[in-house]
């Protein structure tokens, strides 16, 4: 059916999945505030808020089934949402599960850092189904707000304290420069409904006033610091290395998602007619993150940073994507985005895995030989590691991802043969990390007097396994993923003008 | 006014993005943001002018924002000051690389 969204019923909705997990949120706020903090109640309110992102999951599906869509208003009801929708779910599954151990040894016991998790992902619920920019807006801070306290979770360690002040100010100073992009377009267009915002660029004779193209570019820097895109990344490396790891892989995948899907949203649907005036930025910046990322990863010692970098580059491997401005694009889109999420999340949990209490022995070589004690860990790694790197075949997924990407790149309307000609050098660049992380595991004996490695819980055991299947799953059949993205692309701005009511 | 509105919120603006790249001192930095957001809301109140209400309720919206991030953000500083006693960015760098 067609939800006429002036109409606050109809409103409530198609807004359906967004409240339930809200709701949810707010009952296990209670619950997890009710008792004292234990080891045993943290458990608890983790397996509820399983519970509830399960529900959750079935909602969607039952939505995405039933084929809804609207016309008008603030909400997008298409499969695009949805489909976002489920990644960002899938990613608060994992750090959730892994929350629940990690936090157990760490002796992180408020139960609410799970909860807090659902409501920076009921924040990116809120940005997948924006189309008014005020709602891209509050999505953003309903979900930074909430990441800003999740980084700073491990009371007990300076370094999280540090990551969390780092993330705040960057963040809310980035949040300042998507505001005053927000009040230029306005101000430009009159309206902060992104359909009515091409629109009214349509109808202009003259191309890019300098009030819309500040505004768009005043965007760009906003959305570039929240994907963490060179040159704007400096906090992501010292964020990503002290909040807690299971937060560190909900932060690198399913928050990096979300700004990724509002931005290819606003881009796709409300700024198409300013493309003279965004293309070049959006191409340097992709450049120079995939550069930058996969050339400073090359120097790190860290596995948690080098992974950090590693997701830089992968923003600018995604920037690709917005650079093409195409429905190909946004459909290569989701599919690097699931590659991506799943392969960045195992390497996370092995990550975990490998480290003990304190988060030490996270250094590359405390990885070395560790085929020769846990062969199933060293295994998963080197898939993860490769299909991050778009290795075919071992690496599953990951190879179709950059395949896709660079399809979209070369079929651009405007060519992107250069980007795609860096965004393979890089890739290149990439494997000098990649597979030495793979070489270290295999090649070298375990060195002696190397921390044993504790049998791990069978949360993490089943978050790196089933990555690891699904990974390599995905790389053998990914005709299922790619009808699946090509179903859930945003609206084309050409199929809305003759879809929707005339502007009023 | 509308003109002089806006050049107003531009300048707000500017100082705020000045403080934030050249002070050291973490709540300082927060209330350059701050002067950062509240310029924008200056710029959606002159524009609501033009256009309606729209820009009114988004200024009241990001003060909503805002008073929320305030709280968490000062709470984060507390936290930072509890473990190193300082509150200078030059004096916190644990991480780096």
């Amino acid at each position: 059916m067609n939800f006429d969204l002036a109409i606050p019923s109809q409103l409530t909705r198609a807004l359906g999945p967004d409240l339930l997990l809200m709701a949810g949120a707010m009952v296990l706020m209670l619950w997890a505030a009710w008792r004292p903090d234990s080891d045993k109640h943290q458990r608890a309110v983790g397996a509820a808020s399983l519970a509830l992102i399960a529900v959750t999951m079935g909602a969607l599906f039952w939505y995405a089934s039933r084929g809804f869509s609207s016309t008008n208003g603030v909400i997008a009801v298409d499969n695009f949402r949805w489909a976002a929708d489920l990644i960002f779910l899938l990613g608060a599954f994992g750090a959730i599960a892994l929350g629940m151990e990690y936090n157990a040894r760490e002796r992180i016991l408020p139960a609410e850092s799970h909860v807090l998790v659902l409501f920076a992902t009921s924040g990116m619920m809120v940005l997948a189904a924006a189309r008014d920019l005020m709602i891209v807006f509050l999505g953003i801070e309903l979900m930074s707000v909430a990441v800003y306290v999740l980084a700073g979770m491990n009371r007990r360690s300076p370094k999280s304290a540090e990551g969390s002040l780092k993330y705040f100010l960057l963040g809310a100073f980035a949040t300042g420069f998507l505001l005053y992009g927000i009040a230029l377009i306005y101000g430009a267009t009159g309206t902060t409904n992104l359909w009515d915002i091409s629109r009214k660029v349509a109808e202009w004779t003259f191309p890019a006033r300098p009030m819309m193209a500040v505004g768009t570019g005043l965007l760009l820097v906003g959305f570039g610091f929240k994907v963490a895109a060179a040159p704007f990344h400096m906090w992501a490396p010292d964020v990503y290395e002290g909040a807690p790891t299971p937060i560190t892989a909900f932060m690198a995948t399913a928050v990096k998602a979300a700004a990724f899907t509002t931005f290819v949203r606003v881009w796709m649907e409300a700024l198409p007619g300013m493309g003279g005036a965004w293309f070049a930025p959006v191409w340097w910046l992709a450049a120079v993150a995939m550069f930058v990322g996969n050339a400073v990863a090359l120097s790190q010692r860290n596995l948690k940073r080098l992974l950090a970098y590693s997701s830089i580059a992968h923003s600018g491997y995604l920037l690709v994507a917005v650079a093409a401005g195409s429905l190909a694009g946004s459909s290569a889109f989701l599919f690097y985005l699931v590659a991506y999420t799943l392969a960045s999340f195992g390497a996370f949990a092995v990550v975990i895995t490998v480290a003990r209490t304190g988060d030490t022995n996270g250094e590359l070589s405390d990885y070395e030989g560790l085929w020769h004690v846990r062969p199933g860990l060293a295994i998963a790694m080197a898939v993860f590691m490769l299909s991050l790197m778009g290795f075919p075949v071992f690496g599953g997924v990951g190879f179709f991802g950059k395949w896709y990407l660079l399809m979209a790149a070369i079929e651009a309307p405007r060519s992107l043969v250069t980007l795609a000609v860096v965004l393979v050098l890089t890739s290149v660049m990439s494997a000098g990390y990649y597979v030495n992380v793979v070489r270290l595991m295999f090649m070298k004996p375990r060195p002696e007097g190397a921390a044993e490695i504790e049998p791990s819980g069978a949360l993490t055991r089943g978050v790196v396994f089933t990555a690891a299947i699904a990974v390599l799953a995905l790389g053998l059949v990914p005709s299922r993923l790619i009808a699946w993205s090509r179903a859930s692309l945003p609206r084309a701005p050409q199929a809305q003008v003759t879809t929707t009511v005339a502007p009023k | 006014m509308l003109v002089e509105a806006l050049a107003l919120s531009a300048v707000l603006f500017s100082i705020g993005v000045i403080g934030v790249l050249t002070r050291r001192n973490a709540i300082i930095i927060f209330m350059c943001v701050e002067l950062m957001l509240n310029a924008v809301n200056l710029s959606f109140v002159a524009l609501s002018k033009l256009y309606g209400a729209a820009g009114q309720v988004f200024v009241v919206f990001t003060m909503t924002v805002a008073a929320a991030e305030a709280a968490v953000g000062l709470a984060i500083i507390i936290a930072i000051f509890r473990h190193v006693k300082t509150v200078n960015l030059q004096n916190i760098n644990l991480l780096k690389g």
